[in-house]
């Protein structure tokens, strides 16, 4: 089987990155797509897609008041029902931490910066890092990094995969997820590539997107990513987490992805700290469904907040 | 050339501006007087009622937000392609059993009757808003405003003057409809939507499900983002007691005849709301 030539690893070696087969892998998300998920399970689906999801805001708009409300939102989803979990985390810009910590404090609801000049990463390195350490330093338990697509596209891999390595060493405690932006990388051979970048120089979680631009998650992608994390686990041991985000905005969607992850991966990523899907929009989606079905009529869009 | 083929229309549902078939699958067939196959309609279940609340919320508030006299143009606009396609629905008609006199005359005045609701489009509000006088210093108005998102039950006979008896009185001022039809009144509220989507009217606005009433009324009932309920077409065998759900969400529950023509029904789906701004001295 013909393998993609890409160089990168701490010591320059080459790592063989095998091709993606793009028919068969969208054709077997599409399968993944159609099963249908009824009742109890169904139930099971949409509280654990609660709790693995990272709560977002990334707006030019956010303030101090909006962050706190998120996190009160996170922290108990549906104040009128105790059986609602809370969220894994929320998803915000550095300046934000600092409210964040506080509005979470006490709970279980992890607080996840973006970093690094995201969207784009295209700043030095230097001020890179220092906007890691800095929202470190502010509280953050996890840091969401861009992968350095500008880097990686013109065939410069050992520079993207550099820059992994020492934001990784500026994140210490912190987890580091990397975004791949998946829609800006044009092929599933170079998801798969970037996929195995990323996670040989460290990362903790791959992410597929900003969120920024309209190319963001996909099933196919995600699975062509749970893929790799699942090569990447049989030769290495490590076990790596996914973050789909971008897009999700039905409760619907979300138990698809919950369904590729669990089929590729194995229940085993079926968690927080192994999976993990970005959203705004989706959580009063997923909180209709939840209503709909103690109530057993439709709900609407009037008896979720306004976000 | 003769031995062509006959292509029978397929009746689908009308969502959200297109023509899809059930998710379900399912289909029930209409016949004609004689006992004769006339077609295959698809039946709606509940999902497609779902989906049908959820494409009339989304056009609920721009379609309000137009100005009255932009959706009096577009009702205006819906008579011209009604009258554009005056024989077919007289066909139609004829099919299910009415006479050429008959048939004709009910197309004619239920194409009358949409104008007339069309034409009220930028003057209800001036009859039933009002300046009222209270003892203060303030400007107090009341205006009316669209209730919302408006399930019907249409009245199956007569089929086209039911329909539009129903439909136009209710998204004249900014509402949006879920309508179930049923039986042989299937064929004309479907071709009635095929003339809406060729009419500039918003998709969603008009969003029409055929099948069987007594499965779809519980979750139009019970449905908490549809405001109001038409219940003109319902069967007197229904069960009344089901209605009582419709309080669950406050929803207005409506019924009126096929006769009844008057601006009292387009203030059936409307909410006055009132303003108390103060004045200066």
């Amino acid at each position: 089987m013909p393998t993609s030539n890409i160089t990168f690893g701490k010591t320059g070696s080459a790592i063989k990155v095998i091709p993606v087969d793009e028919v068969s892998l969208e054709a077997r998300a599409a399968s993944l797509a159609t099963r249908s998920i009824k009742t109890n399970s169904k139930r099971a689906a949409l509280h654990l897609s609660i709790r693995c999801m990272d709560l977002t805001t990334l707006e030019g708009a956010d303030t101090p008041e909006k962050v706190a409300s998120l996190c009160q939102k996170a922290k108990r989803p549906d104040p009128s029902n105790h059986d609602v979990p809370s969220v894994a985390a929320v998803c915000i810009y550095p300046e934000m931490v600092h409210y964040a910590v506080k509005a979470t404090e006490g709970s279980n609801v992890k607080v996840a910066s973006v970093a690094g000049a995201f969207p784009s990463g295209l700043s030095t390195i230097e001020a890179r890092i220092a906007d890691i350490a800095d929202a470190v330093k502010r509280g953050a338990d996890e840091i969401d990094i861009v992968l350095n697509r500008s880097a990686f596209l013109a065939g410069d891999e050992q520079r993207a995969f550099e820059e992994i390595v020492a934001s990784k060493d500026a994140c210490g405690e912190a987890h580091l997820k990397v975004i791949l932006e998946v829609g800006e990388l044009g092929s599933y051979d170079k998801i798969r590539q970037a996929s195995m970048l990323a996670m040989t120089a460290g990362a903790d979680f791959i992410k597929t997107s900003t969120g920024k631009i309209s190319q963001a998650s996909s099933l196919p992608r995600v699975l062509c990513m749970a893929e790799a994390v699942r090569d990447f686990a049989y030769q290495t041991n490590i076990s790596v987490g996914i973050k789909a985000a971008g897009g999700i905005r039905t409760a619907k969607q979300a138990w698809h992805y919950l369904v590729v992850i669990g089929e590729t991966l194995g229940t085993e990523w079926l968690n927080p700290e192994m999976f993990r899907i970005g959203a705004s929009g989706l959580l009063n989606d997923v909180l209709l469904q939840l209503n709909r079905l103690d109530s057993g009529s439709y709900s609407g869009p009037d008896y979720v907040t306004v976000d | 050339m003769s031995g062509k083929i006959p292509i029978a229309k397929t009746y689908k549902l009308f969502i959200n501006g297109a023509f899809p078939r059930s998710e379900s699958g399912r289909t029930f067939s209409v016949d004609n007087p004689e006992g004769e196959l006339i077609a295959n309609v698809s039946q709606a279940s509940r999902k497609d009622f779902r989906e049908a609340v959820r494409a009339a919320r989304s056009a609920q508030s721009p379609w309000a937000s137009r100005t009255a006299y932009n959706r009096g143009q577009i009702l205006y606009r819906v008579a011209e392609m009604l009258e554009s396609r005056k024989i077919e629905f007289v066909e139609l008609l004829k099919n299910i059993g009415l006479n050429s006199k008959a048939a004709k005359s009910e197309v004619e005045e239920a194409i009358h009757r949409w104008v007339w609701y069309a034409g009220w489009s930028d003057k209800y509000s001036q009859v039933l808003g009002s300046v009222n006088p209270v003892s203060g210093p303030y400007f107090n108005f009341t205006v009316p405003e669209p209730t919302g998102v408006v399930g019907i039950i249409a009245p199956a006979e007569p089929s086209m003057m039911g329909l539009v008896s129903r439909l136009a009185p209710a998204i004249v001022s900014g509402n949006t409809v879920v309508v179930v039809s049923q039986g042989q009144s299937s064929l004309t509220s479907i071709t009635i939507g095929e003339v809406l989507a060729t009419s500039d009217v918003p998709e969603g606005v008009v969003n029409i499900l055929t099948g069987d009433q007594s499965e779809l009324l519980p979750w139009m009932i019970g449905h908490m983002d549809v405001n109001a309920v038409d219940i003109s077409g319902i069967s007197p065998e229904t069960d009344h007691t089901l209605l009582e759900e419709a309080s669950l969400n406050v929803k207005r529950v409506v019924s009126r005849k096929v006769e009844e023509e008057s601006l009292e029904l387009i203030s059936d789906f409307l909410e006055m709301k009132t303003i108390w701004h103060p004045v200066g001295r």
